[in-house]
């Protein structure tokens, strides 16, 4: 007990480690933005005068830097927007009215965010045809299935750079080159990827990439969808009609302060991510090996090998996890129990990788960040083993498993 | 979620968590809920020679209100009879921990699981008479 009173002197609480879920804004992306809002305020649309043309600057320096994030040498292909939900409807959306004429069939994966996956659910309701591709319990898609499901009428293959909810990351360069061979458009949902792994749309072979400034230390409010304009020239029908900003693919006034800090926080998130991802993984490490060290019980969810450096879902067997989440309250972690979720269905990522719904009520998403420190993490393992000893001490289940019942060969009375 | 004060108390503080002998004659036992359902609940009563509840015990596998509901229900049942116990009913559990309305199934399952234990010990009962 003295131990986890030291550790957690050495941290100010509550932790944050939900970097999945958003980032703080880096103080050095919040003064860059900052003039913006009252002092160089014109419309970036207004280019008769000083002030318009003051911003119109700024945002293609913040395009040229978001660009270069991605590996994309055209800064003319971004499309500023909302955030990652509007890019994901833009591209989908926006790809399946362009496309109809030839063809109906979209292609996704089970465990997509819900953004890409309620799109396609969308446009099934307006007569198009969607793919769920399964995934393995690594959580990665199998090629040849991907294969196999490419008819003539496909037209959009859309698959995620990092999962949200377990960090795996899926074979891109592969999907991509198979769908080049196919003729069929590439579409990936990059949100959690920009400045944790290398992201190159040239490596991919991508048609389109949606991203967003607030997992990578900017604010909430801007994202972007880079569109490819040269072999092929991908062409989208607009979500927006207006102004004609943004070629006419997003018209409304352009969010400057905002789209000027994504720049900022693209251009550190992407010069300081290899030295950042050493730093995570070496910190993830810790966070797993000292969990594994004070108890037993403990899976990890989805593929370690091919996983974002900073995340990691663990189910703490026989412990439910809103009932983890309320132990350890000065830690800001999420969980894949339904109850967290407002669907009492647990956690349909964990599902697809055939988690069963037992151990997906037991998961905790850690998402380690920019801001973690080693002592952060020390003091979680401290906590989290306490807290679950605890409610194992005050589990029927795990009171079973010492008695050595099997689990699996009781009768529940389910209500 | 915000959690009531009496939620929170009964979840730092959980009356009589534990285990009561199964085999023992004068122990009823009731387990109800399912792993993949996110609860399970063990109570367990003891009962003397007047049908009295002297003695509760209970182990849950659950969300903070699963807890604190099995955690009440022990606290409750101590010094009733057998059918003052059965008597109990969810939506007092409701009341007495302000659970919201997504929260009501786990009032439910600490009602089935005080049931569960009076019945488990009363069929005891039964096969010793017989």
């Amino acid at each position: 007990m003295s131990q986890l009173a030291d550790l957690r002197a050495a941290v100010k609480l509550p932790l944050y480690m939900d970097n999945h879920a958003t980032t703080r804004c880096d103080p050095r992306v919040l003064a860059a933005m900052l003039p913006y809002f009252s002092e160089d305020y014109g419309n970036a649309a207004s280019r008769t005068h000083v002030f318009g043309r003051t911003t119109e600057a700024a945002v293609d320096k913040a395009r040229a830097q978001v660009a270069a994030a991605i590996g994309a040498s055209a800064d003319r292909e971004i499309v500023f927007t909302s955030g990652a939900t509007e890019s994901d409807n833009l591209a989908i959306k926006g790809v399946a009215h362009m496309y109809r004429d030839k063809g109906d069939h979209l292609i996704t994966v089970a465990t997509e965010h819900k953004a890409v996956l309620d799109a396609h659910h969308a446009l099934e309701r307006e007569g198009f045809r969607t793919t769920f591709l399964q995934v393995g319990s690594d959580g990665l898609i199998n090629l040849e299935e991907l294969r196999a499901a490419i008819t003539d009428q496909t037209i959009l293959v859309s698959v995620m750079a990092v999962n949200n909810e377990i960090g795996v990351v899926q074979p891109l360069a592969e999907i991509g080159k198979l769908c080049k061979e196919r003729g069929v458009l590439f579409f990936c949902d990059a949100a959690q990827a920009v400045g944790k792994i290398p992201v190159d749309v040239e490596a991919w072979q991508v048609d389109l990439l949606a991203f967003t400034a607030h997992k990578m230390y900017g604010p909430k409010g801007v994202g972007a969808l880079w569109v490819r304009r040269k072999a092929p020239r991908v062409r989208l029908e607009p979500l927006f009609h207006g102004g004609g900003h943004e070629r006419g693919l997003r018209s409304g006034t352009l969010a400057v302060p905002l789209i000027v800090a994504f720049g900022e926080a693209a251009e550190i998130a992407v010069r300081e991510q290899p030295q950042e991802a050493v730093r995570l993984l070496a910190l993830r490490e810790r966070l797993l090996k000292g969990l594994q060290g004070n108890l037993e019980h403990l899976y990890v969810n989805g593929s370690l090998d091919h996983r974002s450096p900073g995340s990691l879902n663990v189910s703490f067997a026989y412990v439910e996890g809103e009932s983890l989440l309320m132990g350890i309250s000065d830690i800001a972690v999420s969980s894949g129990s339904a109850c967290t979720s407002a669907s009492l269905e647990p956690s349909y990522v964990l599902k697809a990788l055939g988690v069963g719904d037992e151990l997906a009520h037991t998961s905790i998403r850690f998402g380690l960040g920019r801001f973690t420190t080693e002592a952060e993490v020390d003091y979680a393992v401290a906590r989290v083993t306490e807290v679950v000893n605890r409610l194992r001490e005050m589990s029927p289940l795990w009171e079973m498993v010492q008695e050595g019942i099997d689990l699996s060969t009781v009768n529940w009375t389910g209500h | 979620m915000a959690y009531s004060d009496k939620v929170l108390d009964h979840y730092n503080q959980p009356r009589n968590v534990g285990a009561l002998p199964k085999s023992d004659p004068n122990v009823g036992t009731g387990v109800v809920g399912a792993p993949e359902c996110g609860d399970v609940m063990k109570l367990q009563i003891r009962v003397n020679d007047d049908g009295v509840i002297e003695e509760a015990k209970f182990k849950t596998f659950g969300c903070g209100s699963a807890i604190a509901s099995s955690s009440l229900a022990t606290e409750w049942v101590k010094g009733k009879t057998l059918e003052e116990a059965a008597a109990i009913r969810n939506t007092d559990i409701v009341q007495e921990l302000n659970l919201p309305p997504i929260k009501i199934h786990c009032s439910v399952l600490a009602e089935d699981a005080i049931r569960a234990a009076v019945s488990d010990y009363q069929a005891k009962r039964a096969s010793r008479n017989s």
